[in-house]
């Protein structure tokens, strides 16, 4: 009679043999194992050692010691850098008129472009969502994650040949008798928002998405029309994922200065400062890069309690 | 449902089309200047060659910074991928003090700007290490992408990880196999596919950076947007750089294919 039942060879004396992906160890084998799984400290211990050791020993280390460099000064005479403990350099960001309004601008660019964003994010959202065709939706989606990918520089470079004095932009205005805005403060807004628009997009349309299609329905029955359901029950809805794109758009326009350096002319930014002073008046530097540090964390902390940080 | 009226409807379709213009006319014209014969970027072009596209691929130095950046790229997502998730398992699995501060320690290093993160590390790399006779050069380049790459790890095996149910891993113990086994056996497969989205993110990411690199990357070495950003910074050559940019426009559908791939593998689970 044949039997259904698989084969089992007898296994060697002493042995336990499976048929799973690996052999089961009989308990008590590993002793470091054992150990671990007694003791949880020392696994947690175990898992955060080496990342702590990276993030704390290299990173906020380094990071403490330049907040220090803020604190030395410079000999106007040799160049060199003189340990000491002074608050000249952050006096002279806000003394100096110049330093003060590059601060401002740096701000009210990375303002401008988180505002942009959330302004053409919201209605791309809603039509993805709501009007779109599964095939256009598809479509859509892949349209918008491509650039994300196109790279940082390739897409500067694609600002400076649009908006280049005889570029794509100047020649199509050139009927109308306008001209476009050159390399300034405006193309500078408009790049930076193309560089992280994708960041805010996508978290939006992924809210709008997850609105349940009975608040519609209940808005509706109340005599709400499209704009009033919109205002009233979409935006309040999508204001974590807006805070959430909202830390990427504000926060990497406000260090970002190649954008400035190449299609913004004569436009500096805080980054532009740093960079331009980090060999000859490394203090100063230091005290200016604290200022983007000092912008972001204000705006980390306030949304902290959002919960937004761990959707990014 | 959402019911919108016609008109507002064709106005989000409006601003939906103004969206796309604005995205890909820009790239469209670094691709149509790669074939431009002059050798700057013009409007509108009237002679086309491949010219440029045979110079950019028997350049020397394209290649040079083509390799330096898979280089750190891989070196920099291998240690991100074990930072990253070693600190999504301990934040997942475990409730202890400072736990948000680790949470946002992991976030910093891509939350504040770049430019701060390239002076900090710059400045410990050749003012305190080089001192004492560390010279750190091309690896200091690595650990600094690594750093910042940590949280794309991070956040995707994390995010599994709260939707796995630790029932397996439980009856994988109680059958007596060892943490190391059951990790290998049963907690892994369970999060591979956010381990490979968060790996890919991370080596885009640092394939991509630029501005960390400009401060970390030891003197005389260009990675592909460092050399990029030099074209850019003296014009004289400037088509090459849109065959370059047209080659990294065209490779950004792989990313955006093995995500969609990725995606739906994780339907299906």
């Amino acid at each position: 009679m044949t039997s259904t039942v698989p084969r089992v060879t007898p296994a060697e004396p002493g042995r336990v043999k499976t048929h799973g992906p690996g052999r089961v160890q009989p308990a008590g084998r590993n002793p470091l194992s054992t150990r671990l799984h007694r003791s949880p400290r020392l696994r947690l211990l175990g898992l955060l050692a080496l990342p702590l050791t990276w993030l704390v020993g290299v990173y906020i280390f380094s990071l403490v010691m330049l907040l220090i460099t803020a604190f030395w000064r410079t000999d106007p005479f040799t160049s060199k850098v003189i340990p000491g403990f002074t608050f000249d350099n952050f006096v002279r960001l806000v003394e100096n008129p110049a330093y003060l309004s590059t601060s401002l601008r740096t701000l009210s660019i990375a303002l401008l472009v988180t505002l942009l964003s959330v302004m053409f994010s919201i209605p791309l959202g809603i039509f993805m969502a709501k009007v779109a065709s599964p095939w256009l939706r598809a479509f859509l989606a892949v349209a918008i994650t491509l650039p994300l990918w196109a790279g940082y520089l390739v897409k500067i470079l694609a600002m400076r040949i649009t908006f280049t004095e005889n570029g794509f932009f100047n020649s199509a205005l050139e009927p109308l008798g306008l001209s476009g805005p050159g390399f300034s403060y405006t193309t500078v807004v408009l790049t930076l928002t193309y560089l992280w628009f994708p960041y805010m997009a996508l978290p939006v349309y992924t809210a709008v998405r997850q609105i349940p299609a009975n608040l519609f329905d209940a808005s509706a029955d109340l005599g709400a029309r499209s704009w009033t359901t919109i205002r009233t029950v979409v935006v309040p809805l999508l204001k974590p994922a807006v805070i959430a794109g909202s830390i990427f758009t504000f926060s990497l326009s406000l260090g970002d200065y190649l954008a400035a350096k190449f299609v913004g002319g004569s436009t500096q930014m805080i980054g532009s400062v740093i960079a331009s002073n980090i060999n000859l008046n490394p203090p100063i530097a230091a005290a200016f890069s604290v200022v983007p540090i000092v912008f972001v964390l204000v705006y980390l902390f306030a949304v902290r309690k959002t919960g937004a940080l761990e959707r990014m | 449902m959402l019911r919108l009226t016609r008109g507002a409807k064709i106005g989000l379709g409006a601003i939906v089309a103004v969206v796309l213009v604005f995205m890909y006319i820009p790239l469209s014209l670094v691709v149509l200047n790669s074939f431009n014969v002059a050798r700057i970027a013009t409007w509108p072009v009237t002679d086309f060659s491949l010219n440029w596209w045979v110079v950019a691929f028997t350049s020397e130095p394209i290649r040079a910074a083509l390799l330096n950046s898979i280089v750190v790229g891989l070196g920099a997502t291998a240690m991100a991928l074990v930072l990253g998730t070693l600190t999504a398992f301990a934040l997942q699995r475990y409730s202890f003090f400072g736990k948000q501060t680790v949470n946002l320690l992991v976030v910093l290093p891509i939350a504040l700007p770049g430019i701060v993160t390239g002076v900090a590390l710059s400045n410990t790399y050749n003012n305190l290490l080089e001192p004492i006779g560390i010279q750190i050069g091309y690896f200091g380049m690595i650990v600094a992408h690594a750093t910042f790459c940590m949280v794309m790890v991070f956040n995707n095996v994390l995010a599994r990880l709260r939707r796995m149910s630790p029932n397996l891993q439980e009856a994988s113990m109680d059958l007596g196999a060892g943490l190391w086994q059951t990790f290998r056996i049963i907690t892994f497969p369970q999060f591979r596919t956010a381990f490979v989205a968060g790996g890919l993110l991370a080596f885009a990411l640092s394939f991509d950076e630029v501005v960390v690199t400009i401060f970390t990357a030891p003197p005389g070495v260009d990675t592909l947007p460092l050399w990029i950003m030099n074209q850019m910074a003296r014009p004289n050559e400037a088509s090459v750089v849109n065959v370059v940019a047209t080659v990294i426009i065209l490779a950004s559908f792989i990313p955006v294919y093995v995500s969609q791939r990725l995606s739906r593998a994780e339907e299906e689970d």
